[in-house]
């Protein structure tokens, strides 16, 4: 059983929703999750299931209006990140939790220096002389890989290609060293050799480091190659949760079966990937039961009446003393498959 | 394009057009405008030379709604006036630009290459001088009617037009119906005027109404320094800088002339935002 | 930068050269000369005076002469103004106009930029569609009529400001906010524009999530973006507060360049119009290079070419 005193991080019933002309936009409706220190958690999921907005939100990055939490909490060192007030969350932000993103072509400021931009950085969290600071970003740049650091460092940025922009990231998000590193989708936007030199990078620094990293992904393989536990988001909602092991082994969920599935397999002769059929739905207008199921191969009549979580866990009913954590939480997946591997779906698959 | 495309193309403009209440606004003060100057010799209270020296500088009364000036004359009429060549400036004018820069941007876009080049670097060094320099120099050499006051405006403000019309000519270049007329054998200045003028009359149809109001702001301009519309003929402009010396006692004679100008400048502006918007919602204000 | 700006000012030759060979011919051309209206001269003296200001040579040698005086900056004398010559008039003039038009864009970046944030930064409400509203009234208020409006109303109703002049400190504050409050207007909606754009982008939201205090957020990483359209704006601004001063210097009563080419015009003074003319040109060019070269330096993507 998880304890949450431990948890550096402990998102509990998030839910943001966008609030636009075309209704409420549930992006994300009840999600609920644990980090530990030093640990990699992989979230995963198409775009548009709510993996970006959690981690923005938690971070108070996202536009207010039209976002609105409606509910939850996240907790940093007991500390509720989602009731802060603007100058203490700004604290947080880049100190003890550090983003990076997926388009490094457009996450930095072309119109400065990146030295500016990577001490700036720091000098907005610590009381550290100019001239220490830019010696300390020069440092960090080195680590990452850039070559010629010092004369990188009164470059811009379109001087540099993708992967060592996106290095140049890394450097400014590990310069403060925070605890937490959020990775959105870091290497989307990178041509494939690069991309797997950055999540060896990435791997490298957390170990060095002794960060938790949270990597968001849509790509089930980068996820599962790097993390230590996954939680599969669909339609703003955690639908399996598990470690790499155990979900490859037995994906309990028709999305993460799929998603699974759609992996590039370089043993398989098909020159297709299956892709899964069907668009994400309109979070405006989410059908009755189970959001996957006008996409699922495995859907019943029941699956387009009735909500996952209300068959197992009744409204009324209170959690079973010692049931996993995992299962009583409101947001946390109803059904058990192994323990500390839980999902939501009507059907067994 | 067929023609029912183009049709409907028309009809959700003017639907677009309808839904934007600044440029309903707009077009509704313009029209009252235009009616009210072309209804002139019949509408205005007093003979555009009634003076009344015994009544002198009046404040707006029953009898005179805008107050008379010092001659005794009735400002309302005046404006009406006024507001009567103001507006042949302002149309005579945009349609003299509106001819140089629909050629000049056509030839230029569909010559193409390096001729192009040369027209619309020549384009560009014209943007930078500072116009109505020119205008002036030629007023004062010409001498100061309005046939050379429009023709002049007229000169100097072709050039955002022929920018237009050279973008629009050369991506419609492109499309395959000039190339078939090509290939027919239709000569170049008829594929020109017959097939892309036609095409680009849209964004023709916006700037013009945004060029309006900048020539006569520039007419006023002028007309106030005295280079412009001569007494006895009368403009707005006129007005205001007569208004101005008689400000301190006789508020009455700026302040209306000002307001109408405004008044007249703002509701052509929201009516040719409002008609870039609908004609093309790519094409936004900003 | 330094090769960038000799580059655009040689570049800038052919420009004046051309617009001065125009406008000499556009004036011979013309029918009538400077002294026609003169009516009282005796013939005699008529010819002199042409003598003196070479009005009698052939039009070829006329040019040359004119050309060749323009090479060593040389713009004649003054054909109404006796004893003095076109530079030395600009020269006491101009820098009047100059500050004129200084007050006037400083006020101009300033309102213009400071409300285009404000818009920016709170969009549909009360302060973003105020500070637009009174911006499209800007815009559409021509510094003629604002002009006296501020008059009649800071000068003559409430006595708080002087009604013309260029003395003191006080008489420069109404024609500098007539002058520049429509480019204010423009610039407000250009930074407006600039802004809503810039912080939509991806290094804003970084900026953000490095932790920055919002102030260096909007005015170190928006802000250089944000006025890039406003700078832009600026070469054709400066051409306007240029033109507009000629109305400004007439209402208020100030000794500038402006007021001067004016009453040239009125007097068909044909050299002294010229002159003023190709130096504005001259000063509308140079500022254009100017505004390049800033451009150049807010944008490190813009190579100077």
């Amino acid at each position: 059983m998880e304890k949450t005193e431990e948890k550096l991080l402990d998102i509990q019933d998030l839910r943001v929703h966008f609030h636009t002309r075309h209704g409420v936009v549930k992006a994300v409706d009840g999600v609920s999750f644990g980090l530990e220190r030093g640990e990699v958690l992989g979230i995963v999921g198409e775009s548009g299931s709510g993996k970006s907005v959690t981690c923005l939100s938690v971070l108070g990055l996202l536009p207010a209006p039209p976002a609105r939490i409606e509910s939850g909490r996240a907790l940093l060192a007991g500390r509720d990140l989602l009731t802060l007030d603007a100058e203490s969350l700004r604290r947080v932000r880049g100190k003890s939790i550090s983003m990076i993103f997926q388009e490094p072509m457009t996450s930095l400021n072309p119109y400065l220096k990146i030295g500016v931009q990577l001490v700036e950085t720091l000098r907005a969290h610590e009381a550290i002389a100019a001239e220490a600071a830019r010696a300390r970003a020069i440092r960090m740049l080195d680590r990452v890989g850039i070559a010629d650091a010092g004369i990188r460092m009164d470059g811009y940025p379109h001087e540099l290609s993708g992967g060592m922009r996106q290095r140049v990231m890394i450097a400014m998000a590990l310069l403060t060293q925070p605890d937490i590193l959020i990775a959105d989708e870091p290497t989307t936007a990178l041509d494939v050799t690069i991309q797997a030199q950055i999540l060896e990078l990435i791997r490298e620094l957390k170990a060095e480091f002794g960060m938790a990293v949270i990597l968001i992904s849509h790509a089930m393989g980068v996820v599962a190659e790097m993390s230590d536990r996954i939680l599969v988001m669909y339609a703003g909602r955690v639908v399996e949760q598990g470690n790499p092991g155990e979900i490859f082994r037995h994906p309990a969920h028709p999305y993460t079966k799929a998603l699974i599935d759609s992996m590039p397999n370089p043993n398989a002769s098909a020159d297709r990937l299956p892709a899964i059929a069907g668009t994400p739905p309109d979070l405006a207008r989410l059908p009755a039961g189970c959001a996957f199921a006008p996409r699922c191969g495995f859907a019943r009549p029941v699956c387009r009446e009735t909500d996952p979580d209300e068959r197992t866990r009744p409204a009324s009913e209170t959690p079973a003393l010692g049931a996993p954590e995992a299962l009583t939480r409101p947001g946390s997946p109803t059904r058990s498959a192994e323990p500390g591997h839980a999902f939501r779906c009507h059907v067994d698959i | 394009m067929t023609r029912g495309q183009g049709e409907s193309l028309w009809a959700d403009a003017r639907r677009r057009l309808l839904q934007n209440r600044a440029a309903v606004l707009g077009l509704c003060v313009t029209g009252a405008l235009l009616v009210a100057a072309a209804l002139t010799p019949w509408i205005s209270p007093y003979a555009y030379d009634e003076q009344d020296l015994n009544l002198g500088a009046s404040p707006p009364t029953r009898a005179h709604l805008f107050g008379t000036d010092s001659l005794g004359r009735d400002l309302l009429t005046r404006m009406l006036y006024g507001s009567r060549i103001s507006l042949v400036v302002g149309l005579l004018a945009t349609l003299v630009s509106m001819i140089i820069g629909i050629t000049y941007g056509a030839v230029s876009g569909y010559l193409g290459g390096r001729w192009d080049a040369v027209m619309m670097r020549l384009v560009d060094i014209l943007y930078s001088l500072p116009f109505i320099f020119f205008v002036i120099i030629l007023m004062v050499y010409f001498g100061r009617n309005i046939v050379n006051l429009f023709v002049a405006l007229g000169c100097v403000q072709w050039l955002t037009t022929a920018r237009i019309v050279r973008g629009q000519v050369l991506t419609l270049k492109q499309k395959e119906f000039v190339e078939a007329a090509v290939a027919m054998g239709v000569s170049t200045p008829g594929i020109v005027f017959r097939h892309l003028v036609p095409n680009v009359l849209g964004p023709i149809i916006v700037y013009a109404t945004l060029t309006v109001p900048a020539v006569m702001l520039e007419e006023a301009f002028l007309s106030f320094l005295g280079l412009g519309v001569q007494p006895p003929n009368c403009s707005w402009g006129i007005l205001i800088a007569e208004g101005v010396k008689h400000m301190e006692l006789e508020s009455w004679l700026i302040l209306f002339p000002g307001f109408f100008l405004s008044l007249t400048l703002f509701s052509l502006n929201f009516l040719g935002d409002g008609l870039r918007d609908a004609l093309d919602p790519k094409y936004r204000a900003d | 930068m330094a090769a960038y700006a000799l580059k655009r000012l040689v570049g800038a030759v052919p420009v004046l050269w051309i617009v001065a060979t125009l406008t000499f011919f556009m004036i011979r051309l013309a029918p009538g000369g400077p002294f026609d209206q003169d009516k009282s001269l005796p013939p005699d003296i008529l010819k002199n005076i042409e003598a003196k200001y070479h009005l009698d040579e052939p039009l070829g040698a006329q040019y040359l002469r004119y050309m060749g005086s323009l090479l060593v900056l040389d713009l004649g004398p003054s054909f109404k103004y006796a004893n003095r010559t076109v530079n030395e008039i600009i020269a006491a003039a101009f820098p009047v106009s100059l500050e004129l038009a200084f007050w006037a864009i400083l006020v101009a970046l300033t309102l213009g930029i400071g409300a285009g944030i404000i818009a920016a930064l709170y969009p549909a409400t009360w302060k973003d569609h105020g500070v637009m509203s009174l911006a499209m009234v800007g815009v559409c208020t021509p510094n003629f009529v604002l002009g006296p409006l501020l008059v009649l109303v800071f000068s003559l109703t409430t006595g708080w400001l002087p009604v013309a002049g260029w003395e003191t400190a006080q008489d420069r504050i109404l024609p500098a906010l007539t002058l520049g409050a429509i480019y204010a207007a423009y610039i407000a909606r250009l930074t407006r524009g600039g802004m809503m754009e810039v912080l939509r982008q991806d290094y804003i939201r970084t900026a953000r999530a490095k932790g920055l205090p919002e102030r260096v957020v909007i005015l170190r990483h928006a802000l250089r973006g944000g006025i890039l359209p406003t700078v832009s704006f600026l070469g054709p601004a400066i051409a306007g507060i240029a033109t507009g001063s000629l109305v400004i210097e007439l209402i208020f009563d100030i000794p500038g360049l402006g007021r001067f080419f004016v009453q040239s015009a009125l007097n068909r003074d044909y050299t002294m119009v010229m002159g003023t003319a190709l130096f504005y040109a001259v000063f509308i060019l140079a500022m254009n290079i100017l505004v390049d070269i800033a451009y150049a330096w807010l944008d490190p993507r813009v190579r100077y070419d």
